[in-house]
């Protein structure tokens, strides 16, 4: 380490080793910018309007929002307490499950699309006994939540697991000294202590359902209106045509830039 | 100034070593040779210099050429094909964007004459190699009891069609339009209001349907031959639409002579005689 301190004092002179972490830093923030810049600038043309606010951009964009809030909604209900059974309690093959509940975040979402078509399509491992009560989930905007769920929900639990975990052990046995219940515990003390955690997580899973992708076009299909979303649109939109792809994909950068505006206000206010 | 000079060196230092690390480690030891007395001694010729042809091919040709590639490469010493297989409207958008390809075989006329317009591909170049139809496909079951094309209107049978923008979803709309004028009774307005998915290539329609998850959907006559495990329904000449592949070699190809001698070999009786196999009409 010191002959790498040497050699850059001897390169850019005394006081200059800044550059170390200047350099990197501007080399990584051009490869994220050039992107966005070059994909905003190319859509700037006299039809971005038209194309932006398309009935099918409308459609896809509603039904973005929708599935994707579904999603979360889905999320914390069912996995709050999941995450604060993880975290808190003890019981075998815990490990285990814990990296059931990762692997999603590290598989592609291809493999998760085709895992839920074999288990929940018509012909699937649950999906022949649905299909004969009645049920059938591929092509719908039940399969795309599904999809997302799958797909997004481990940030989530993962995020909050973490929170829970964190609670101080002591505040525990002092609310049982207190007489405080199970519920009471959950409720006014790890919930608000964690709350940060849920949150964060809860806005992850958020915004990776709403640019979810593989998984939902092969479990759901492309029906406008129904399983057609943003990242999807955008898909089929670059094969019809190019200014309508970027000007849905412009359209979901700004949505998607308001949104980290007000989970950061958030944030903000919580401190 | 000198700052500006010694970050210019470090930065020139840094490519460098990231040059160096990317040529490529010497080949491994050549393979022993066998000592088998049979053995024809090696030839003096030497082996001609490895060459990669990229053919762009719609999704329909994937058995066909896959097929077609292995023959011109074992015919071709040096020469390998790969292949990227996708809807033409997906292959001609790749190319309008600057992927590098060699050869271009669509199924459908409207892609190669937009890259015509665009110059990828030159005026009077490309040649017409194969024709395809349209049939409907149903799972080997055929969960929701399907016998003739009038049935597509039933309430409730699900439908996978490929997208519009899609060539095979183009030809299915005009045979639907074909079958509307002869059936009557708002036939293409409940058939397509039965579709429950707009696929992105043929191959995707023919998953779907092949999983099981819809009822129906309309593809190539060749996408039954290589999935021989499902059902189909014949659509009538005279409800058919023919579909015209052409292929052409690309302005940009680095590799003209040979894109040129891939084509010669699709159009040939060896490389029709493939096509044949698979499904499609040759025209030759």
């Amino acid at each position: 380490m010191s002959k790498l301190r040497e050699f850059s004092r001897q390169v850019f002179g005394e006081g200059t080793s800044k550059w170390i972490f200047l350099l990197p830093s501007l080399i990584l923030l051009v490869f994220f910018a050039l992107p966005l810049i070059a994909l905003i600038y190319r859509s700037i043309a006299p039809d971005f309007f038209a194309n932006a606010l398309s009935k099918q951009a409308f459609q896809a964009l509603k039904l973005s929002l929708v599935t994707s809030s579904i999603t979360t909604l889905v999320t914390v209900v069912l996995g709050t307490p999941l995450a604060y059974l993880l975290a808190r309690w003890k019981f075998r093959f815990k490990a285990w499950l814990e990296l059931i509940l990762d692997l999603p975040i590290v598989l592609p979402p291809s493999v998760a699309g085709l895992a839920l078509l074999i288990a929940f399509g018509r012909r699937g491992l649950i999906g022949t006994f649905l299909s004969d009560i009645g049920f059938s989930i591929p092509f719908t905007t039940t399969a795309v939540i599904m999809a997302q769920l799958f797909v997004a929900a481990p940030l989530y639990i993962r995020s909050a697991r973490i929170g829970f975990a964190h609670v101080d052990k002591q505040l525990e046995e002092s609310a049982y000294v207190e007489g405080a219940n199970q519920l009471q515990l959950f409720y006014e003390i790890m919930i608000p202590i964690a709350i940060r955690s849920l949150a964060s997580g809860a806005i992850l899973t958020w915004t990776r359902a709403l640019g979810e992708f593989g998984a939902t076009i092969l479990f759901a299909g492309n029906l406008e209106g129904v399983t057609q979303t943003m990242p999807i649109a955008i898909y089929i939109g670059f094969e019809r045509n190019l200014g309508v792809a970027m000007a849905l994909s412009v359209v979901l950068i700004l949505v998607s830039v308001f949104l980290l505006m007000i989970t950061k206000q958030l944030e903000k206010e919580e401190e | 100034m000198k700052r500006l000079l010694s970050l210019t060196l470090l930065l020139s230092i840094f490519l460098t070593a990231c040059g160096a690390s990317a040529t490529p480690t010497p080949a491994p030891a050549t393979e022993a040779p066998t000592l088998a007395p049979t053995e024809v001694p090696p030839t003096a010729t030497p082996e001609p210099a490895p060459q990669t042809l990229t053919v762009f091919a719609a999704a329909s040709l994937t058995d066909a050429f896959t097929e077609i590639g292995a023959a011109f490469d074992a015919a071709n010493p040096g020469v390998t094909t790969t292949f990227n297989f996708a809807g033409s409207q997906a292959l001609r958008t790749q190319i309008e964007e600057g992927a590098p390809a060699d050869v271009f075989a669509s199924a459908s006329g409207k892609e190669m004459e937009t890259l015509v317009t665009g110059t990828f591909v030159g005026a009077d170049v490309s040649q017409v190699f194969l024709s395809n139809k349209l049939v409907v496909i149903l799972p080997a079951d055929n969960p929701a009891a399907l016998e003739k094309l009038e049935d597509l209107a039933n309430s409730g049978v699900k439908i996978v069609l490929a997208t519009e923008e899609v060539p095979v979803g183009k030809y299915a709309r005009q045979a639907l339009d074909l079958m509307d004028a002869s059936f009557g009774a708002g036939y293409k307005d409940k058939v397509l209001a039965n579709v429950v998915s707009n696929e992105d290539n043929v191959k995707q329609v023919v998953a779907k349907v092949q999983l099981g998850e819809a009822d129906a959907g309309i593809v190539y006559v060749s996408d039954v031959v290589a999935a021989p495990e499902l059902k189909s329904i014949e659509i009538p000449a005279e409800l058919n639409v023919i579909a015209k592949y052409p292929i052409a070699p690309l302005v940009k190809s680095e590799n003209a002579d040979l894109a040129v001698k891939f084509i010669e070999y699709v159009l040939s009786t060896e490389g029709q005689a493939v096509l044949a196999k698979w499904g499609f009409s040759p025209v030759k």
